[in-house]
């Protein structure tokens, strides 16, 4: 074993950062320290600036506008990126229906969405979660029943996030109700704006909109959009899940935020010192770092593990369950070194999705806007992409065996 | 000993639980929080009617014989439904203050209208950089020919943004003053803003504010002893209030997961739920339990056992609120952290509860230094 970083990757690393500190505009580096949702024009510009150098999506296969990086410069990158403040991109289209269509989808499709997803001249969204399916989401009733060159599509979506902003969703709809529920899904590329298709917005607990309901109404989607075979869409479900899984610790955001929680307690004072040389603090800060210290490590393991390796379920299954715990403490860990000012609502006042916005913005200083409303919208992290409980589910089935 | 309570506290619990269920609705409370002044006036009289607002007050204090059991019992009424009209700051906090600092004619003055509902008062101690040491007040008062001169900022002043009567401390040469301040007073700027839980604050900016030496409130440089007595009573309501707000966040959560299913069946069939919900309640009786402890130490008379007590009654139901709360969210999945439900407004004020006035680390180091202190 060798745990150096090679000089190769650590000069690639190097020069990655820095391009992203040449290429991030300055007025997007700072709302991007600022923690709220970024706002579309933020992602478009920002995605744009990288796909002109080939690095929209580098995750990607090259022949589809990807790079042939190894996991671990991947790494490296989406942790430069994390850094440098830079907006997080349309997750929905890179890492879920991106992958989806490069593998299962057909060349007709490939050429149509995936060079608009790298530009971000299409955004999207994922329909899979419906009222009544949501752990359980193979109970899904969204129903598309053929018709000519169409399918007909009449159910609810919810907790979609970002279908307000986007102009595609790939959703789970039922091809054929007599089957076994996971037999009878197919996955449909659906044009946001065909007639029929309404979105209700859903204000989540940080005043913020990110997640809607979509109505879905006699809606036509052209039986072209329909990706791989007709009730096959829970396998290619599956395998997007899985690389979600492999993302989701995203340990490079809880880094940047952890450097963030560090300025403000170098800063804020109590006791007649900075927070960050109170003992019980710098305790707690301390606990925090070495749990994220961690799972990098876990995240390294998974990364140079080869595909086939016994143990990367087991570690697989790690980074997701604790990756979402410690994305919430992190935010809570700054409300607190925020003291009062962690206790005050800043409205978003440059972003789109703000709830309520005559709300008046409170007297603190810059660094405190955004964090309570991180730390509210983080409770989230632990219910989606399957909530922890079934994360732990998984591990007790697949991996122990239970 | 008796932990029962008396004929009339319970009546009080009672009226409270009825009054609040009947006109604290959820959606009711989300209106009132976008409207102008983020409460209700129309409730704050009623309140006054029911002889609320002098609910913990002794007859001599120009209230209704009660104490701070009295206070408890409607703050754990009144956190179940989240409740924003500024009762804690006026009614508990600003009067405690009082109570505890004003000479008999201030008293009249001051508690008669309070409890009357004709006038809100709040307490303007805190400070940007004070986290919990009542003792760092930096605001300063310069003693002139006709009074005194008020200079310095107060922040995140609970009830600050409506109050009519602003009972502002500030350093002076003997120590910390408290004075009476008008809201309308020259120089003084009210700046407000939302609180995580759907409080409306403020920051007060005093430049050269002008009042009497009569408007002092206590000894000149001796008020610390009293303003930090009406924090404690402060926080122990506000204690109070997570009580009752943990216990509706459970019962909620229990109710939900019997009617929510996933898998064909009702989410309560899950044994890993119900531990988790079982672990909810450990919780919630045990912050219940040490809320009597904390109600019983605001009647010690060592200041220093009586904050400890305060401290430890923090430190364990704020804490106790934070984690069932955010298990009550994450047991509701999505709809736990929408906007338009309930369950993580709980959060919210639990959150609030923790910081406010003084962060856990505070209390812990607050109740070590006191309990160190009597193994010497
Ligand atoms: C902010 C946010 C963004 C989202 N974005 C999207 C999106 O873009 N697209 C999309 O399709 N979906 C999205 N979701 C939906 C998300 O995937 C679901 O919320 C999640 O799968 C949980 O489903 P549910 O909310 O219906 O909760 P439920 O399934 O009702 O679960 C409620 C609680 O019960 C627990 N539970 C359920 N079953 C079991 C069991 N068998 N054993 C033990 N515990 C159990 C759960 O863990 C949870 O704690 C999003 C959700 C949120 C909150």
């Amino acid at each position: 074993m060798n745990f150096d970083l090679d000089p190769a990757d650590a000069a690639f690393q190097a020069e990655m950062r820095a391009f992203i500190r040449q290429a991030l505009p300055a007025d997007i580096a700072r709302r991007g320290r600022q923690g709220f949702h970024a706002t579309h024009d933020d992602v478009q510009a920002w995605m744009r600036i990288l796909n002109a150098r080939g690095l929209a999506a580098v995750h990607w296969p090259r022949q589809h506008g990807g790079t042939d990086w190894s996991p671990l410069r991947r790494h490296l990158f989406q942790v430069e990126l994390r850094a440098a403040g830079t907006p997080v991109p349309d997750q929905a289209a890179l890492e879920l229906v991106g992958p989806v269509i490069y593998t299962f989808g057909d060349e007709v499709q490939k050429a149509r969405y995936l060079p608009a997803i790298l530009n971000a001249d299409t955004f999207w969204c994922q329909g899979f979660s419906e009222p009544n399916s949501g752990s359980d989401l193979a109970s899904l009733k969204t129903r598309a029943v053929r018709d000519g060159d169409h399918y007909v599509v009449n159910g609810q979506k919810t907790w979609t996030s970002e279908a307000h902003k986007a102009d595609m969703m790939f959703a789970l709809v039922r091809t054929d109700g007599e089957a076994r529920p996971q037999a009878g899904i197919s996955f449909l590329l659906i044009d946001m704006k065909s007639p029929g298709v309404s979105v209700r917005p859903i204000y989540t607990i940080n005043e913020g909109l990110s997640v809607n309901e979509v109505f879905l109404d006699n809606v036509r989607v052209p039986a072209e959009n329909l990706v791989g075979e007709e009730n096959r869409g829970w396998g290619y479900a599956k395998f997007l899940l899985t690389n979600e899984r492999t993302m989701s610790a995203e340990t490079p955001h809880t880094a940047f935020d952890l450097e963030q929680v560090k300025q403000i307690a170098a800063v804020e004072r109590r006791g007649g010192r900075p927070l960050i040389e109170d003992p019980l603090f710098a305790a707690r800060l301390a606990r925090f770092e070495i749990e994220l210290r961690a799972l990098e490590a876990a995240v390294l393991r998974v990364l140079h593990m080869g595909e086939n390796d016994p143990a990367l379920n087991a570690t697989a299954s790690v980074l997701k369950l604790r990756g979402s715990e410690l994305r919430q403490r992190i935010a809570d860990l700054a409300v607190e070194a925020l003291g009062d000012h962690g206790l005050a609502v800043f409205p978003d006042v440059e972003g789109q999705d703000n709830m309520d916005v005559l709300a008046p913005v409170p007297p603190a200083p810059d660094y405190a806007a955004g964090w309570l409303s991180r730390a509210m919208f983080r409770r989230a992290t632990t219910i989606y992409g399957g909530a922890n409980e079934i994360q732990r589910t998984i591990i007790a089935k697949s991996v122990l065996g239970l | 000993m008796d932990f029962s309570p008396t004929q009339e506290q319970a009546a009080l619990k009672e009226s409270a639980r009825r009054l609040c269920e009947r006109d604290y609705g959820f959606e009711q409370r989300r209106h009132r929080i976008r409207g102008a002044e983020g409460f209700s006036r129309d409730l704050w009289k009623t309140f006054a009617d029911l002889g609320w607002l002098g609910a913990g007050l002794s007859e001599d204090d120009f209230g209704y014989g009660g104490g701070p059991v009295e206070t408890a019992l409607l703050q754990e009424e009144f956190g179940r439904v989240l409740l924003v009209e500024p009762y804690l700051s006026c009614a508990i906090i600003a009067a405690r203050a009082v109570v505890a600092l004003g000479d008999p004619a201030q008293k009249e003055a001051l508690l008669a209208p309070l409890v009357a509902g004709e006038k809100l008062i709040a307490l303007a101690h805190n400070e940007a950089a004070m986290r919990g040491d009542d003792a760092a007040v930096r605001t300063e008062a310069r003693l002139t020919a006709d009074g005194w001169r008020l200079e310095g900022r107060k922040a995140f002043v609970l009830g600050g943004s409506s109050a009519d009567i602003l009972l502002v401390s500030a350093r002076t040469p003997g120590g910390v003053s408290l004075f009476e301040v008008p809201a309308d007073a020259a120089g003084l700027e009210v700046v407000a803003y939302h609180a995580v839980d759907g409080r409306r604050v403020a920051d007060l900016m005093l430049t050269d504010v002008a009042v009497d030496d009569a408007a002092r409130i206590g000894p000149e440089g001796g008020a610390l002893p009293g303003i930090e007595l009406a924090v404690d009573h402060g926080v122990i309501a506000l204690m109070a209030e997570c009580v009752g707000a943990m216990d509706a966040a459970l019962w909620l959560t229990r109710d939900y997961l019997t009617t929510r299913k996933q898998f064909g069946v009702t989410l309560n069939t899950f044994q890993a739920l119900q531990h988790r919900m079982a672990d909810m309640l450990v919780e919630t009786e045990l912050a219940r339990s040490m809320l009597l402890r904390g109600i019983a130490a605001l009647s010690d008379p060592d200041p220093r056992a009586r904050r400890a007590g305060v401290s430890a009654a923090k430190v364990q139901i704020a804490e106790a609120a934070v984690k069932v709360t955010g298990e009550a969210i994450q047991m509701h999945g999505g709809i736990g952290v929408t906007e338009e439900y309930v369950v993580g407004h709980f959060y919210k004020r639990a959150v609030l509860a923790r910081g406010l006035f003084g962060s856990i680390d505070l209390h812990l180091e607050r109740f070590a230094a006191w309990s160190r202190k009597a193994v010497a």
